[in-house]
């Protein structure tokens, strides 16, 4: 028999995890540190003129994209769950279809569907009989409010997500008893399913605004000076890194609002959760009119946040396909996508295997705490995470490069920046969260005892789990995986601050054309990123209730 | 010679461990010693610790204090810890623990990694044909009742040969008929393969029936131990009284050595003049009879469960009413009036 210390048992599980969570923070806290370098003089300069129009800007933002989202996304998870009428089958998971356009593809194609001497406000123009843009034309949508209502139409399945599942698991019993006090089926909704849905709500619309948080694309195509584009601005522009990381701080307070918004709403769905025992509602049926009028407030929605993009899109590319083929270069941004996106994704899923597996093996403090902090990253905006990121990888690249040329008389050059490393570490902190939450709720369904089994029957804890908890929990490592592949993929600030010179990924590319104003082979990009957005669509419409941040962040 | 027979022979000791959860004491300075082909069974209430003891024997818990040897070795101390897989231990869990993604034959195998292939395969279908489980060997769990489920988990512990057999509720899943059946094959099949026991249960009929010890717990604690005879016949507690048998319960004060009951004195050794005493009697004990000796009382309700049939009759000086049971059947009606005797010698004084 082999005896070992008992304090050394697990401890290398518990080691990692704890490295990981500890990874997971450094950027905050490299962020910190900055922000405090930046001499004092720069605090006033900030308070007064950046901050200010940022602050109202990104506010004005949050609360539209907010109201925006619980209207679209609350009507229509209603409609399909309380009614029957044809087509409801395909509005159910056709609804989550805009969560495939990232918020900078949507500003993208609008700003060119919407222009005033394009297509639609021609046509427009042409049916109420003018003739020139200066006599009719739509508002501006690189505005406030156009960005709202994009950022809404593409934001709002969030909240259709959570808010639908909470309809169906939830309501039905008190619903059907209101229904016997009296109350007619709209009645219902306002007086008995709103405020049940409440807390669902709270944590639809605050992934949605973490969303509008993170976003650089559209507020900036759009002309909306938010927070995150005066960061990207004093980093870029003025190099000013101390007064990006302040206004970062900024902008990780009102994070740390909606995390705590979130957190809260979600313990009390929990706790209403276990109140009752789910049963679905039965839906009431439709026919004629009101038929057709729930169909077309249901698909509307889609029409304007997933068809027309994409059918723009379509369009465009197979135009621009005609034109010039398929460049080496759109290829060569391809690979460069597949590649960085995939390592980290095997990256992410191994750092999410461990924090999970030791959390369970080693319960414990420790462990719990570690599995809680390596979630925090998905709530970081991707330029803060940057910036944070940053500061460490460029000093340890320093550290490295001069001790390389000192003792071995060798340039090894900026290593992490350099490869591209340093996207897959923003990856990282940004998409643990999918990975931990959706491992642990994998491992979760299966039972201790099996642990414990394997345990007594000459397994050591690392061959529980290759052979256990490795089979067992396949469907969810794959569908976590796929999560965070196409997350990485679309993912847009982080990879813009830190890729290598002359890296570009199917994002940045379609960034650098959009922000330049020549479109070009950006519609084929984005074309792209797209066709491949729709495939966790599949995954979430198949398991139907999960949402997919509803498992990646369980409650503190 | 002899002492080193007595001391080859204790396979199991556990000496004051001790375990807390959070506020709860799970384990509170449990000291117990199991010969080598016994079979132990812990038995008391849910949350009385018994579980939790037996995954500190397994491994999969430490105990805060105290040591488990295994053989004379320390296997859990205050220092050294061996890993569960490294003890050679059986464990049989209450939901049986298989696992879903393998086969009934890949299950059995797992716990055989270590043997050679041919060695493995060969000890496998030994034990599958042992079990009668030839036609279910390509089957998967779920496709198995719970009777099969069960004896595919005794295959798979048993498979590695292990000195002790460690069982978590091992039969509360099963059917009332078939629980007896499978437990007294399983429990004879290990007794014939020499295997110490130990088997964690709720159920104080099955805890009497299978174990040559019983070891009854509460809050952590052993109560008593011993063998099951000795713990229904003479429990040293009232709590370990009524946990084997529904007593019925009569106060009353002591008086020269003897408590004094509507029904006699019984002797009350220890309990000083005018101490108030519990008088518990065994509802079988009772004897409801017409006519005859005794004293009088009055039928309020009878009950017929099965092979035995219960009467609750009350007697004047009783507040309480009190139960009795026989194989007889006594044909009362509610509401007649009869005469109730007491075997002294099975009474029992707290």
């Amino acid at each position: 028999m082999r005896t070992v210390s008992r304090r050394l048992s697990g401890l290398r599980w518990r080691l990692a995890a704890l490295t990981i969570a500890a990874f997971v923070c450094l950027p905050v806290a490299a962020l910190i540190l900055t922000a405090f370098e930046g001499s004092a003089g720069l605090w006033p300069h900030m308070l007064r003129y950046v901050l200010p129009t940022a602050l109202r800007e990104t506010l004005l933002l949050l609360l539209g994209v907010g109201m925006l989202t619980t209207l679209i996304g609350t009507t229509t998870a209603w409609i399909v769950t309380a009614y029957t009428f044809p087509g409801r089958r395909f509005l159910e998971w056709g609804l989550l279809l805009p969560l495939a356009v990232p918020t900078y593809i949507i500003a993208y194609a609008y700003l060119d569907i919407l222009h005033p001497v394009g297509a639609v406000q021609g046509a427009l123009r042409h049916l109420l009989g003018y003739s020139s843009p200066r006599e009719f034309r739509l508002p501006d949508i690189r505005s406030m409010w156009g960005c709202i209502f994009l950022l809404g139409l593409v934001l709002y399945p969030y909240v259709y997500l959570t808010t639908r599942s909470m309809f169906l698991t939830q309501a039905a019993n008190l619903v059907e008893v209101s229904r016997t006090l009296g109350n007619r089926r709209h009645d219902v909704f306002r007086r008995v399913a709103l405020p049940l849905a409440r807390p669902a709500i709270a944590v639809g619309v605050s992934l949605a605004l973490m969303e509008t948080l993170n976003d650089i694309g559209a507020s900036e195509f759009l002309g909306v000076k938010t927070l995150t584009v005066s960061i990207y601005t004093s980093w870029v522009s003025r190099s000013d890194m101390p007064g990006a990381a302040q206004i970062s701080l900024a902008m990780l307070v009102l994070v740390i609002g909606l995390v705590l918004i979130e957190r809260h709403a979600r313990r009390n769905q929990r706790y209403t959760a276990t109140a009752q025992r789910p049963r679905a509602m039965t839906p009431s049926r439709l026919t004629g009119y009101r038929a057709a009028g729930a169909f077309v407030l249901c698909i509307t929605p889609i029409v304007l946040g997933f068809v027309a993009p994409a059918v723009y899109l379509c369009a465009e590319a197979y135009k621009r396909y005609r034109f010039a083929g398929l460049s080496d270069r759109l290829l060569g941004e391809v690979v460069n996508t597949i590649t960085v996106s995939t390592i980290a994704t095997v990256v992410i899923l191994l750092c999410g295997l461990v924090v999970a597996y030791a959390a369970r093996t080693c319960p414990g403090r420790q462990t719990a705490i570690a599995a809680r902090i390596s979630t925090v990253g998905y709530a970081v905006p991707g330029t803060v995470l940057a910036l944070g990121l940053l500061m460490p990888v460029g000093a340890f690249d320093r550290l490295l490069s001069s001790g390389a040329e000192r003792y071995l008389g060798v340039s090894v050059g900026l290593l992490l920046l350099g490869s591209g490393s340093a996207i897959v570490l923003a990856y990282c902190v940004r998409f643990m969260a999918i990975a931990t939450g959706g491992i642990e709720a994998g491992f979760s369904r299966i039972s201790p005892s099996l642990d414990h089994a394997a345990r007594m029957l000459g397994q050591t804890s690392a061959g529980v789990f290759r052979r256990i908890h490795l089979p067992l929990s396949k469907p969810a490592l794959v569908s976590a995986g796929l999560l965070i592949f196409v997350d990485c993929m679309k993912e847009l600030p982080a990879t813009l601050l830190l890729r290598p010179l002359n890296f570009e990924t199917l994002a940045t590319h379609l960034y650098g054309e959009a922000a330049r104003g020549t479109y070009e082979e950006a519609s084929i990009a984005a074309l792209l990123i797209v066709a491949i957005g729709i495939l966790p669509v599949v995954v979430l419409s198949r398991v139907g209730r999960i949402e997919r941040r509803e498992t990646a962040a369980p409650t503190a | 010679m002899n002492i080193q027979l007595m001391k080859s022979d204790r396979h199991l000791e556990l000496d004051g461990i001790s375990r807390r959860f959070g506020n709860v004491q799970a384990l509170d300075d449990v000291s117990l010693a199991v010969e080598r082909g016994t079979v132990v069974c812990l038995v008391g209430h849910s949350g009385c610790g018994k579980s939790s003891l037996l995954r500190v024997i397994a491994g999969i818990e430490w105990p805060d204090h105290g040591r488990v040897l295994l053989d004379g070795r320390e296997v859990s101390g205050a220092a050294s810890h061996v890993e569960p897989e490294n003890r050679n231990i059986g464990f049989m869990f209450q939901d049986y623990a298989l696992f879903p993604h393998l086969s009934v034959t890949d299950n059995i195998l797992f716990g055989l990694k270590r043997l050679g292939r041919r060695v493995a395969r060969e000890r496998c279908d030994e034990i599958i044909e042992r079990l009668g489980l030839g036609h279910l060997a390509k089957r998967f769990p779920h496709m198995l009742s719970g009777g099969e489920q069960q004896r595919v988990a005794l295959a798979r512990a048993l498979a590695p040969q292990p000195g002790i057999m460690l069982m978590d509720e091992p039969f509360s899943n099963l059917d009332r008929e078939l629980r007896h059946v499978i437990r007294s094959e399983t429990i004879d099949l290990l007794r014939e393969l020499g295997t110490t026991v130990i088997m964690v249960t709720h159920d104080p009929e099955e805890a009497l029936s299978a174990g040559d010890v019983v070891v009854l717990m509460r809050a952590g604690r052993i109560v008593q131990s011993g063998a099951g005879a000795e713990l229904y016949e003479r429990p040293s507690c009232p709590y370990a009284a009524e946990f084997f048998c529904s007593f019925n319960k009569v106060r009353t004060a002591c008086r020269s050595g003897y408590a004094e009951t509507p029904f006699g004195r019984f002797a009350a050794p220890g309990f000083a003049d005018g101490e108030q005493a519990t008088v518990y009697i065994r509802p079988q004990c009772l004897r409801v009879n017409c006519e005859g000796d005794g004293v009088e009382c009055t039928v309020v309700d009878c009950e017929l469960i099965g092979e035995i049939e219960q009467t609750s009759i009350t007697v004047a000086a009783l507040a309480e009413p009190l139960r009795v049971r026989s194989t007889d059947r006594s044909r009362l009606r509610k509401g007649d009036t009869a005469r109730v005797s007491v075997a002294p010698e099975q009474v029992l004084i707290f």
